[in-house]
């Protein structure tokens, strides 16, 4: 048995690369877009802002599962035909994105108008407001719903399994179901989820600490 | 009004010049119909009850407040409200660049030093060497007697400290005129006194400013002249001692009489 667990390490590993990548892919991408929802859900225009009220309803209106097999099994029927691995990367990159853009939203809402007025009166442009003064502000706000976002996204690659990308639980999978090792398989991949989630934990508060330096007292 | 090319020379020695302004909230005439002007090197205090209308007429000065209808000239910059502000973007900019603004609850960026507070305009702004805006920074906050606490975070200051950085941050962009919106209402009764001495020494290099103020005491030792406001309207008008010891109109009489029973 103890070969059998040595044995299944290298397709666990391979699978927690998968699992890392997927996560971190989604996260940069999924972050990014959540900007631009939330730039384009603040802005006095209901060209840009109707769209963004949308998605963010439909994202978050939605079983994440049912948005991959939508892409995965659903857009084949239109002629595109994506790969796991990219479908994955985009259903889980669109859902972040509509999480975060939310997310964002509140945070820059929740800055003192005040602040707007300390930068105008200095004779900033909104862009210069919004890059020197309200975002610093509003993303130090924003980092404890950002962390979660983060940890459900580690935590949600594994639906992933569902639509055939090799990740962590889906090596879980295929190798119980060829071992019947099926406990400690499971209990493996689970571990390293939890290793996973606690190096983003930290990075969590790490960032969070580093956002607030300026709230200590000198 | 947009064009400032043929000016005389009386007209620029009037650094402020306001005409017809108005400003109304939801049919609430806040401000109905105000005419001003202030000279170079003039300071102008601005006293009158809460709710007259001072604090609005200070914001729409630099456009923190749209006015409804008049125009506002600083300097060289004039700004007819007649013309969709969104076409005058740019020149409001650069009025705000003319006229430093110091606010009654400070409004110092949270997240920056002391001095990264005081370089921000002229480096993102004026787009100056950080390493100039710098020199310029230490100088203006040995000015307002805070050398020492050039790294510190604002949340680390008292209220009379943040208010002279407050202060710095406005020179810093060499503005011609500072407004004070009731720089010292927000602090504490021991604090008041080194925000208000900073503001005195400023007065005293000729410098343009206008302060809305409710210190009855400062206003009159060092405005050169002071305006009376009431209900949106300019009720009198008259250099500084004259105003305190002679006031004109009932409505000024009343009010100096209430408010400095208050404040002895």
């Amino acid at each position: 048995m103890i070969d059998l667990l040595l044995g299944s390490v290298p397709f666990l590993l391979k699978g927690t690369a998968f699992t890392v990548g997927l996560s971190a892919g989604s996260m940069v991408l999924g972050l990014s877009l959540g900007f631009i929802i939330a730039f384009m859900h603040l802005s006095p225009s209901a060209f840009f802002k109707w769209p963004a009220m949308f998605f963010v309803s439909f994202i978050r209106g939605t079983p994440l599962i049912v948005q991959l097999f939508l892409i995965y099994y659903g857009l084949p029927e239109f002629g595109i035909r994506l790969d796991p691995i990219p479908a994955a990367l985009l259903g889980l990159s669109l859902n972040v994105g509509g999480y975060t853009g939310e997310i964002l939203r509140g945070a820059i809402n929740s800055v003192d108008k005040s602040h707007w007025e300390a930068a105008y009166s200095i004779g900033m442009t909104p862009a210069q407001a919004m890059r020197r003064s309200i975002l610093p502000q509003a993303i130090r706000v924003a980092l404890p719903a950002l962390g979660n976002t983060f940890l459900s996204l580690l935590k949600d690659t594994a639906i992933a399994a569902t639509i055939q990308v090799p990740e962590l639980f889906r090596q879980a999978q295929l190798i119980s179901a060829r071992t019947y090792e099926v406990f400690a398989m499971y209990l493996s991949a689970a571990a390293i989820y939890w290793i996973l989630s606690t190096v983003i934990s930290r990075f969590q508060s790490k960032m969070e600490q580093r956002s607030n330096r300026h709230l200590r007292a000198s | 009004m947009t064009s400032t090319a043929n000016m005389t020379n009386k007209e620029e020695k009037t650094m402020i010049e306001v005409k017809d302004l108005k400003k109304s909230f939801d049919n609430n005439h806040v401000l109905s119909g105000i005419d001003l002007k202030v000279h170079k090197g003039e300071v102008l205090a601005i006293i009158g009850p809460s709710g007259s209308g001072k604090t609005t007429l200070l914001r729409c000065l630099n456009f923190l407040e749209t006015p409804n209808a008049g125009t506002v000239r600083i300097s060289d910059i004039s700004i007819d409200t007649a013309i969709d502000l969104k076409k005058q973007k740019r020149a409001v900019r650069d009025l705000r660049q003319r006229a430093g603004f110091v606010f009654q609850s400070f409004n110092l960026f949270p997240h920056r030093t002391v001095l990264e507070n005081i370089t921000e305009g002229p480096v993102i702004v004026k787009k100056e060497e950080l390493s100039d805006a710098e020199k310029r920074a230490r100088k203006f906050l040995k000015k307002v007697g805070l050398a020492n606490k050039e790294n510190a975070y604002p949340s680390a200051l008292s209220g009379g400290q943040q208010q002279r950085v407050a202060i710095a941050r406005a020179l810093a962009m060499e503005p011609e005129v500072v407004l004070f919106d009731e720089p010292t209402s927000a602090l504490d009764p021991e604090l008041v006194g080194e925000v208000l001495a900073v503001i005195k020494e400023l007065a005293s290099e000729d410098r343009t400013m206008v302060i809305v103020t409710h210190e009855m005491a400062f206003a009159r030792d060092v405005a050169d002249r002071v305006i009376f406001m009431a209900d949106g309207q300019i009720v009198e008008e008259a250099p500084a001692k004259e105003l305190f010891s002679s006031p004109k109109r009932e409505r000024t009489k009343k009010f100096l009489k209430k408010i400095l029973q208050e404040q002895h």
